[in-house]
């Protein structure tokens, strides 16, 4: 369980801090650092037991059909990376803290960032692939959110849609890629797959699924040639650059080659695909980033050559290799995470990031310049950083290992790659914060608070701890890492010194004397760069994306072009016309199943429902005539569903059917009160075409359907049989929507609720000033109104029927579990015998007597409606499940008391809130528009002769 | 019977079908509100017609009829009530809004190059 909980946390903590942004930043930080750092705790409690050399397991079945379970698992590589998500994760929540402006939503942003944080723990704790494919997707996505945060940029925006386009696209062909995998192997089981090498490497579909498979991993840690949306997502706030392309996204890529390593490597396809790509993105990005002069963009180009370099160890395909994959994968996080947001501070105290208008920030910022030159030197690889460390490993198998049958090659070519890398780092240094300090800062830079450095500092003493006491620090870690990387029990060996002969020594000193050449001639190679033309990324795969976008945006705007009448004929003729092929390819027998006779009465109900429907098509624009027709129509439904034995629709229908009509009537006095003629006749013709192709295809769907069996046993008839000894109910209907499916009804009633909070928004929204709260105001009645608003004889007759109303309610709602009623109706009732006082006296009057909160209403039915699901759990049964008993009170007879009955109040309480919400937004509308409050309850008393409410107040 | 049924079922279809192809939002929402009484009977009818066989427990009773049909027919008459609460005060507030009730998108309504680049 604890594994589920861990990838679970982020997920749920997602939803603390839109709640907590009122507390304060300060608080919302708070909550959203200690939810990544309980996370963080579990897996070190879990830590232990795989550094053993355990393999710690949690598995809940989901879909076990499809074979796709909630399994996790978590092994030395889960334990390395989930440790570096949620740590580096941590750090980050604590930066952001700081860094964001007071005018960037926070708790948007640690919202979309522990969404982005479950999904990656997602991916390196699954033990299921296409548990992990879900996840891989929301990382695509939830960076998406994180890269377009700033949406007033349009560099954001553009960015963010170029990585979910690259991301997607890859993620859509691992997708292919694992179903291949899952397919040779016959499970999809990550556990299983890692175990059958010889089933997968000897397949025919080995290739392409490799390939497939490749394609993901290469565009979420952009190698070559998908590199180019990586630079273009620095236009994320800082803290989102540290962690989506320092320790987290970009190496989901390297996880999951990985992760496979097993399986997939070993083999020629895998090194010259893998180790290739590898080395030509290192090599290039390496070059690039010498050349850029926004240091986030130089960070970019670093990233992705360091992504590069690992992705070339990984092809090596040997275990040695790996394991100084693994160990890079450390070491890159902490410097590349530092330098981020050092960078981000020159970013926001210098307010540019622009080396060629930076320079001299050593003597302004000597906290950040420390950091930086730590880092910096580390991903320089000079010694003892941590840095220097994994270079010269990698430099070794480098040299070690042969391309085509050429031993030196590789060598050279790495060596190369890290001679640029030597430049860029001392660039980042040397043209950031040596030199003169200048005058022409856009802003006065200076070292930032605490809260600022203190993430990169810590990350900065782990590159000097690490780099001074590999053995100590980062040994064990390695280990257990590359351990379950290559299945085979690994204890590395880091030393600084490998003596004078190995040949990583001398490829370093070339590197760094390289890189300081190099990093002399910049000026001289920066104006050839410059001179020399090159493709332009974006432009090209604007080039590519744009037809598509343009064809996409035709075929919408053609489908949907803002007219709702196109959409409704569309629709319906696209139904008509699947179901008419459906019909068209099937069997036609008619149906066998008795005809029922017609009687006399309910023909007549039939000629009644049928003219009035005519009649309203007929009478449509004259709006309250058709609102009288709607109502008979209404009523012949509830009493054909009184004939065919369904009183509880019935009494649902026709309590439904009265509320309806009152809110549309309310509704229709501030809308006008006829509908012109506006369309041709031809369009009428048309409409009509595709209303009597509609109303004939669904009358001839129902004559099929009622005059045959069902085909299929229907589950009815275990309703039927366990209604009263399940459930303690006589009314089967009832006992369904309490207790069989009580868990239907409770969605039911929170929907319900949600829609009248959405009238009372949309009200709301309408009285703030703006056109319609001026309409309001200026709005003179279109009718003549009536010589007594509040006709004393409706309110004497409402006032005596008041409480035989709301007895009946209660009637039908104790006896609804085993006679017709239930909470639904009950609720509809009473609402209906209020809305009668509010009508009789006017809506201010009657509310100022009876002071109910709708909204509490509301909120204490769902409330009580889970309170008594919950109820189950403590005698540990499932949410919902529902008890019953006997009891005799003295003088009453032996009566049911259930569960259910609890439910049912919830059930009654929201709906009488709902409607009762619903009439009340209405009529604040009509107060604004000038309707007066009366004084007395009726307008005229005869007993005085005199016409009361004269003092009427607005 | 079964034939008056469906032809009610469709006679309702037909007329709500027809009234929500009108260009105001009054006749959309009647339109909505017929289809919403012809899909409701329609699900009914899966339980197959019965009359005098209520779903209630009683000393002979020659049978029962369908109660799975009338409990989702129950909340759906309750749900489509809520939804067309909602929707009569989405079109009283669309017309105190922009003056007019119309439901088709003028071009004047229209984003000016289709959405934001």
């Amino acid at each position: 369980m604890s594994l589920a909980l861990i990838a679970a946390l982020p997920f749920l903590g997602a939803l603390l801090p839109g709640l907590m942004i009122r507390a304060g930043k300060n608080a919302c930080a708070l909550v959203t650092g200690s939810v990544t750092a309980l996370a963080l705790l579990m897996l070190g409690l879990n830590a232990p037991a795989v550094l053993r050399g355990e393999v710690v397991q949690t598995r809940i079945e989901w879909i076990p059909s499809l074979g796709l379970n909630a399994n996790f698992f978590l092994d030395g590589l889960g334990l390395l990376f989930a440790g570096l998500i949620l740590g580096i994760g941590l750090l980050i929540i604590l930066y952001a803290r700081f860094y964001l402006a007071k005018s960037d939503p926070m708790g948007q942003f640690y919202t979309y960032l522990m969404l982005f944080q479950g999904a990656m723990v997602g991916i390196v704790l699954s033990d299921n692939i296409l548990l992990l494919l879900v996840f891989w997707e929301l990382t695509s996505l939830s960076s998406f959110l994180l890269i377009g945060y700033w949406k007033h940029l349009p560099e954001g925006r553009q960015g963010a849609r170029m990585a979910l386009t690259v991301t997607g696209g890859g993620g859509l062909a691992m997708i292919a890629g694992m179903l291949i995998l899952g397919n040779i192997v016959g499970s999809y089981d990550l556990s299983v797959i890692l175990e059958n090498k010889e089933a997968i490497q000897s397949s025919d579909w080995y290739l392409p699924a490799l390939i497939l498979i490749l394609l993901g991993a290469f565009t979420k840690s952009a190698q070559f040639p998908f590199h180019f949306w990586l630079p273009h997502a620095m236009a994320a706030p800082t803290p989102v650059s540290a962690y989506l392309h320092s320790a987290t996204m970009v190496k989901a890529g390297l996880f999951l080659m990985a992760r496979m390593w097993p399986v997939l490597s070993g083999t020629p396809e895998w090194f010259y695909i893998v180790a290739t790509t590898g080395l030509i993105t290192m090599v290039m990005a390496a070059k690039i980033a010498l050349f850029k002069d926004d240091l986030k963009a130089l960070l970019a180009f670093s990233t992705v050559s360091h992504l590069g370099l690992i992705t070339m160890l990984l092809g090596f395909g040997t275990p040695a290799a790996a394991t100084v994959a693994v160990f890079h994968i450390i070491n890159h996080a902490t410097f590349k995470a530092a330098l981020f947001m050092s960078a981000g501070i020159v970013d926001h105290e210098a307010h540019t990031r622009d080396l060629k208008r930076l320079g001299g920030l050593r003597t302004l910022m000597p906290i950040t310049f420390t950091i930086v030159t730590i880092a910096s030197l580390s991903m320089a690889g000079i010694p003892p950083l941590n840095g220097f460390l994994s270079k010269e490993l990698m430099l070794e198998s480098a040299s070690q290992t042969a391309w085509m049958a050429n031993p030196w090659l590789l060598g050279v070519l790495a060596t190369i790659g890290a001679l640029f890398s030597v430049a860029y780092s001392f660039r980042f240094i040397a043209h950031a914060f040596l030199g003169p300090v200048r005058e022409d800062y856009p802003s006065k830079p200076h070292d930032p608070g605490f809260g600022l450095w203190a993430a990169p500092a810590l990350l900065a003493g782990l590159v000097i701890l690490i780099g001074l006491m590999p053995m100590l620090t980062a040994s064990w870690l390695v280990n257990a890492a590359a351990s379950a990387v290559t299945g085979e029990v690994v204890a590395v060996k880091i030393t600084h010194w490998h003596g004078l002969y190995a040949p990583a020594l001398w490829m370093s000193l070339a590197a760094i004397g390289g890189g300081l050449l190099l990093m002399g001639l910049h000026p001289r190679l920066m104006a050839l760069w410059n001179a020399t033309p090159r493709p332009d990324a974006k432009r090209i795969f604007d080039g590519m994306v744009e037809p598509f976008a343009a064809l996409a945006g035709r075929i919408a705007n053609t489908l949907h072009d803002g007219a709702l009448t196109r959409y409704i004929a569309i629709g319906t003729l696209a139904i008509a016309a699947v179901s008419y092929y459906a019909f068209d390819t099937g069997s036609h027998a008619v149906g066998t199943r008795d005809l029922m006779p017609v009687h006399p009465v309910p023909a007549l109900g039939w000629l009644a429902l049928v003219l009035a429907t005519v009649a309203i098509v007929i009478y449509h624009r004259q709006r309250l005539l058709t609102l009288v027709l709607v109502g008979i129509v209404g009523l012949m439904v509830s009493v054909s569903f009184a004939y065919f034995s369904a009183p509880d629709l019935a009494l649902t229908q026709i309590s439904v059917e009265v509320a309806t009509i009152i809110l549309m009537l309310l509704a229709l006095n501030f809308l006008p009160k006829a509908t012109p003629m506006e369309s041709s006749p031809v369009r009428r013709t048309w409409d009509g075409a595709i209303a009597v192709i509609a109303g004939v295809g669904i009358a001839a769907l129902a004559y099929a359907l009622m005059t045959r069996d069902q085909a299929f046993n229907p589950i009815s008839e275990y309703h039927i049989t366990n209604s009263k000894p399940g459930g303690g109910g006589t009314n089967i209907v009832n006992v369904i929507l309490v207790d069989f499916r009580g868990y239907d009804t409770f969605g039911e009633i929170i929907v319900l609720g949600i829609a009248a909070l959405v009238i009372f928004a949309l009200t709301e929204a309408l009285l703030r000033a703006g056109p319609a709260n001026d309409r309001l105001l200026a709005w003179r009645p279109d009718q003549r109104r009536a010589g007594d608003r509040h006709p004393m004889m409706l309110v004497v007759a409402t006032r005596v029927m008041l409480p035989i109303a709301l007895m009946v309610g209660v009637f039908i709602f104790l006896r609804g579990h085993n006679e017709p009623g239930g909470g639904f109706i009950a609720g509809l009732i009473v609402a209906i015998a209020l809305i009668m006082q509010y009508m009789a006296s006017g809506f201010a009057w009657t509310a100022a007597r009876q002071k109910v909160d709708y909204h509490a209403l509301i909120a204490m039915g769902v409330l009580i409606a889970a309170a008594t699901g919950i109820g189950a759990w403590f005698n540990g049964l499932p949410f919902l499940t529902s008890a019953f008993g006997y009891v005799t009170i003295w003088p009453l007879e032996e009566f049911e008391l259930a569960t259910a009955l609890l439910f049912d109040i919830g059930v009654f309480l929201t709906v009488l809130g709902a409607v009762m919400l619903a009439l009340a937004s209405l009529s604040r509308i009509g107060l604004r528009a000038g309707e007066t409050v009366n004084v007395q309850p009726f307008d005229i008393d005869p007993s005085e002769g005199r016409t009361l409410n004269s003092g009427e107040v607005r | 019977m079964e034939a008056l049924v469906a032809s009610a079922i469709g006679m309702m279809t037909a007329a709500g079908v027809y009234l929500m192809l009108r260009q105001r939002t009054f006749p959309v929402i009647v339109g909505l509100t017929l289809l919403t009484y012809a899909v409701n009977v329609f699900l009914f009818t899966s339980g197959r017609l019965a009359t005098n066989m209520p779903a209630i427990y009683g000393e002979g009773a020659p049978g029962y009829s369908d109660p799975l049909p009338q409990a989702l027919v129950l909340t759906a008459i309750v749900i489509s009530f809520g939804m067309t609460a909602v929707i009569v005060m989405m079109a009283l507030g669309a017309f105190l809004e922009s003056g007019h009730d119309k439901v088709d998108m003028n071009d004047d309504d229209a984003p000016v190059d289709g959405g934001q680049k």
